[in-house]
């Protein structure tokens, strides 16, 4: 079982946790505007990547919050946990 | 077998202290200390189980964890008996009853041994290639007969009566076995301050050490080192040492599952004890030292009853004071069958003769063996052996090089004492996604990489010596502590020399010689090579074809092994093969420790409505919605369900119905921005809905397809009572908070879930008004104060409520909603005003079919997650001039108005009483042969009794433009002719509704 740090309450078991989807993909502003390929990109695609996967979890039995993740998913460690808005962190600077 | 084989003195056990028990319905007397297989072997009997496949006679191999052959079940009564169990870790008991496996009838006479002499029949893959065609073979001849002849045991026939615990712990290191090296590192550790635990699967800590009586560690003998040991971690508060307790998982984020067995060794457990418990332990720091299996020695017959490990010789006469025979024969290509032979021959064992593998040995132990006068072979393999229930002579045979061998020489024994050399126990580390490194002069896989916060220590990292595993755990107790390591303990350990061999020994038998290298799931040598001559490479794919390692024991004595023939046949070096992935549990974990508390009741929590009670004392019978209790329907004086829902049906049409809809989900949307988020959220227009109105509301994903739904008040400008599905509560909560949080963060609003501060009493039917006019204050019911789709606050019964105009069922219709903890009151005052009226309760089934007759939709019943609105007939629920909504850009994808999409319609059977079948396929045609083009299926069938006649709803391609048209429910009596029609049965002009 995962060991997760939220963002607001700090670490907590994964039982209390929801995985959300990958992270940053925001919604357009004007989906009516979008083609059907720019639509199907933003509602389908994910990048699915072997190694740090920027991700959503809410903290559904806990704040309830929604905030983002860097785990690796080749061995589930955590690289990072942040709060929705604030930018993915520069894994340059996190591991130097 | 006569005579005992238990000796005068030595080993932990209590020789005045007799244990009685019995084994396949003998009955049999050992000593307090023993297992199950110390006992057995104490009595001379070495007979303990038959294999799986051929059903040989099989005698213990080892003495602890990785037994394959020795396997039992141990029954205390019908719903206590444990298959499986290696009689190595099964602790005796008084009154100890166990059975053999895989045997039939007897243990001694097997029928299922004629697949012994249909060996040559059966290589690996026989299953894959036998058992394949006719389809039909499999039902009637081939499961049946395999599932009778092997399998593994029997489960209880009666229900589990004991209790299991579930317990987590935390702690700052924890280590995995209680041997010299994991009492070092938990010695050592603790003096960092932090919280430690130590875990051990035995009965006792000392691991290697309980089998070492003349060894002195820090100038005390072992016995007096462990306990001291033991006593300066339990006077230390911060240290919890858990004994029959096997670390059998190791998952993510340093959290171990550990079973800890608490009863499973007394003779009379304390009635309603806990039986066992699961440790969910995460630990800051893992060391694990779980030690290292003897490896047996792949020659031909080398399966006998008599044959067992030398370790684990050493282990039975040192620990349980049990003699494995009387003369022996060493089988060895390592330095640690001398120790056994040197012990043997002190304890008065014949030894016939030492074989070793390796043309010149040396070392200590083997200068000790020849000072002794033991006869000692080198450069000599064992290539077969004789006896039936007991080896009665060992095959030797001198090695010449090139393959050669000299000529073969019998030596009459009653036991063969085999060492290949010790396998590091990697199984946890492996667990734990470590990588493993190959080790040539060890010919051991060791940990390298580690994927946790985890060291290994001692023998499971390839340090065998006891001076040095002792040094090596300490060395890491500290390193997982922040301690500084202590000095090195001093031992009068002689240490043999680590390599060994892998792999078969060369023999000159033929090819119809079976030399076993998987003794559990029998597979031999041949069958390995045969593997590769078919093709296989990969060591998972050999694996799976052939079966090795497959079995419970996890190959703990046989991968390695495998992997030194797979190595010699594929030319390959061994780390070139890789190692298969070793996978929990290390030892088989009873479901009763999986489940834990979760059985029964406590499987999953149980919902109710403040009006269950009521329900129950009116007899109702339930159903399971989610996790809620629902009144499925009211039956009364013997009616069925079908005469009860028919009598509901008509009461609500004719008179009134009271249903409990409390278990519609409920969300209060609050909020400055309230009106706005429910406008981008739901599809429907919001902004323009008035103070004390309804609307019906559609709820899509963002691919455009239906989610949920339900009725949804204006409270306030700032407040919307939202209804949702029954089980779509949570979901429709999470996407809210999905959007708000992560994509409208500007909104001021908030959402509280409100599903079980709510009762909901639905009135329906033409005296609904009747019947509430008396029971409410300061609320206008009139058809102009509150019509179809309002709501209004005030008082029932003298309690608040929000009393909705709506309706499922097509009637006149109120929901009255009250503060749950009122509930049942103001039911029962509403059912006593209803009874001049005729006011009958009904349930979920009358729900349904009323609906139904309405053409309403239930979201996962018509709907399938492929549905948009305009498929189920909601279009126009949409609030077109919208710019945006959740699914709005997915709905304006071309195929999602495409004329062939399914669409719901109603569907009528020829003849009225035809009730079609839910789920059923519908065909354009009739007489078609399958595989046919299905262009539909029914998603509701009922009979309605109001209608006289069945109805049905369905989702069919292109439907609406099929209005009138004759399709067909292919059923298993033949074709049945439908007519399509408007999904609204009863009351279409809504003429019911607005009075
Ligand atoms: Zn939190």
């Amino acid at each position: 079982m995962l060991l997760i740090t939220c963002p607001y309450c700090g670490p907590r078991p994964e039982i209390e946790f929801a995985h959300g989807g990958e992270a940053h993909i925001a919604r357009p502003q004007d989906p009516s505007s979008l083609g059907v390929e720019d639509w199907t990109e933003f509602l389908y695609m994910r990048a699915n990547p072997k190694g740090v996967h920027a991700e959503r979890w809410r903290h559904l039995h806990g704040c309830a919050r929604f905030f983002n993740a860097l785990r690796d998913t080749t061995t589930d460690q955590f690289v990072a946990t942040y709060k929705t808005g604030e930018p993915r962190p520069d894994l340059t600077a996190v591991t130097a | 077998m006569s005579g005992s084989f238990r000796t005068g003195i030595g080993g932990r056990i209590r020789r005045e202290r007799t244990v009685r028990f019995r084994f396949d319905g003998v009955t049999y007397a050992g000593v307090e200390g023993d297992t199950l297989a110390s006992a057995l072997l104490a009595n001379g009997v070495h007979l303990m189980g038959r294999s799986f496949k051929y059903h040989r006679p099989r005698g213990v191999l080892g003495a602890g964890a990785d037994e394959p052959n020795a396997l039992v079940e141990v029954i205390r009564d019908a719903g206590r008996t444990v298959p499986n169990l290696r009689a190595t870790q099964v602790e005796l008991y008084n009154g100890l009853e166990a059975r053999s496996q895989n045997r039939w009838p007897s243990l001694a006479f097997d029928v299922g041994a004629i697949n012994n002499l249909m060996a040559p029949f059966i290589p690996a893959g026989f299953y894959y290639k036998t058992f394949m065609w006719p389809r039909k073979a499999w039902d009637a001849l081939y499961e049946p007969v395999i599932r009778a002849a092997a399998g593994l045991g029997h489960a209880p026939t009666d229900p589990d009566p004991d209790s299991y615990l579930n317990r987590y712990a935390h702690c700052e290191v924890l280590v995995v076995g209680a041997g010299p090296t994991g009492l070092s590192a938990a010695l050592t550790a603790a003096r960092g301050g932090g919280r430690v635990m130590l875990v051990d699967e035995q009965c006792e800590p000392g691991g290697s050490l309980l089998s070492e009586p003349d060894v002195r560690i820090d100038g005390l003998s072992t016995r007096d080192w462990i306990a001291r040991t033991v006593a300066e971690l339990n006077a230390n508060p911060r240290v919890t040492i858990l004994s029959r307790a096997t670390a059998f998982g190791y998952f993510a984020h340093n959290m171990i599952a550990v079973n800890e067995r608490l009863s499973e060794h007394q003779a009379d457990p304390v009635p309603g004890a806990p039986r066992e418990r699961l440790w969910q332990i995460r630990a800051g720091e893992v060391v694990i030292a779980a030690g290292a299996h003897e490896r047996p020695l792949v020659f031909p017959d080398n399966d006998r009853p008599g044959i067992l490990l030398a370790g684990a010789a050493r282990t039975y006469l040192n620990r349980y004071g049990v003699l494995p025979g009387r003369r022996v024969v060493i089988a060895t290509g390592h330095d640690e069958a001398y120790r056994t032979a040197i012990d043997l021959s002190r304890a008065g064992v014949e030894v016939a003769v030492i074989a070793d593998l390796r043309p010149r040995p040396t070392g200590p132990l083997v200068e000790l063996a020849r000072a002794l006068g033991l006869p000692i072979r080198t450069g000599c393999a064992i290539t077969g052996s004789k006896g039936g229930r007991r080896v009665t002579s060992a095959r030797l045979s001198a090695i010449l090089g090139a393959g050669k061998l000299g000529p073969p020489d019998e030596i009459a024994c009653d036991a063969v004492l085999m060492s290949g050399g010790y396998t590091p126990s990697v199984h946890l580390f492996s667990q734990s996604r470590g990588k493993l490194r190959w080790d040539e002069a060890l010919s051991a896989f060791l940990p390298d990489v580690s994927a946790e916060r985890e060291r290994s220590a001692g023998a499971c990292r390839g340090v065998f010596s006891l001076e040095a595993a002792l040094a090596d755990g300490a060395t890491a107790g500290a390193a997982a502590a922040g301690v500084a390591p202590p000095t090195p303990l001093r031992t009068t350990a002689v240490d043999a020399e680590p390599a060994g061999v892998i792999g078969a020994v060369p023999h000159d038998r033929g090819p119809g010689a079976r030399a076993f290298v998987d003794w559990q799931n029998d597979v031999t040598s041949k069958d390995l090579k045969l593997a590769v001559r078919e093709g296989f490479q990969s060591v998972e794919h050999v694996k799976r074809y052939t079966t090795n390692g497959m079995a419970t024991d996890q190959g703990k004595t046989s991968n390695i092994n495998a992997l030194g023939v797979l190595a010699d046949e594929l030319k390959r070096p061994v780390e070139k093969i890789g190692l298969t992935t070793f996978r929990m549990p290390y030892t088989p974990v009873t479901f009763g420790v999986l489940a834990g508390m979760a059985r029964g009741d406590l499987f999953d929590p149980v919902r109710t409505t403040p009006i269950h009670g009521w329900a129950v004392d009116q007899g109702a019978v339930f159903e399971d919605v989610s996790l809620w209790k629902r009144a499925r329907y009211f039956p009364q004086g013997g009616e069925d369900m079908e005469a009860a829902v028919r009598r509901e049906c008509v009461a609500v049409r004719n008179a009134c119905g009271i249903f409990d809809a409390s278990t519609l989900g409920k969300i209060e949307v609050v909020g400055r921005d309230a009106a706005e988020f429910m406008n981008r959220f739901y599809i429907n227009a919001w902004t323009k809905l008035g103070i004390g109105r309804c609307r019906y509301g559609v709820l899509c994903r963002e691919d455009g397809f239906v989610m949920d739904d339900g009725v949804v008040g204006r409270i306030a400008a700032d407040r919307f009572h939202v209804t949702t599905t029954t089980g779509g509560a949570p979901r429709v909560l999470n996407m809210m908070e999905d959007y708000l949080q992560t994509e409208w963060p500007e909104l001021d609003v908030w959402f509280t879930s409100t599903t079980e501060e709510w009762a909901v009493i639905a009135l329906q039917g033409p005296k609904a008004r009747d019947i509430l006019a008396g029971l409410v204050e300061g609320i206008d019911l009139s058809q102009e104060a509150l019509p179809h789709m309002a709501l209004t606050e005030g008082q029932i019964c003298g309690v608040p409520t929000r009393l909705f105009r709506v309706s499922f069922s097509g009637e006149l219709g109120f929901e009255i909603n009250v503060p749950a903890s009122h509930g049942r009151r103001v039911w029962e005052a509403v059912w006593a005003a209803g009874q001049p009226h005729g006011l009958t309760a009904y349930g979920t089934e009358t729900m349904h079919v009323l609906r139904a007759e309405k053409g309403f939709i239930i979201v996962g019943q018509e709907t399938d997650g492929t549905a948009t609105p305009d498929d189920v007939g909601l279009a126009w629920a949409v609030g077109k001039a919208k710019p945006d909504y959740v699914g709005k850009r997915s709905l304006a994808r071309p195929s999602m108005s495409a004329p062939d999409r399914k669409q719901l319609v109603g569907l009528l059977t020829e003849s009225p009483e035809t009730v079609l079948q839910e789920g059923a396929q519908i065909v354009a045609s009739l007489g078609l042969k399958a595989p046919m083009p299905v262009i539909g299926h029914v998603t509701s069938s009922y009979y309605s009794a109001v209608l006289g006649r069945s109805i049905a709803l369905a989702m069919v391609s292109g439907g609406r433009a099929k209005m009138g048209e004759t399709l067909y429910s292919p059923a298993g009596s033949g074709d049945v002719p439908v007519k399509v029609v408007g999904p609204v049965f009863y009351d279409p002009e809504g003429a019911r509704l607005n009075v």
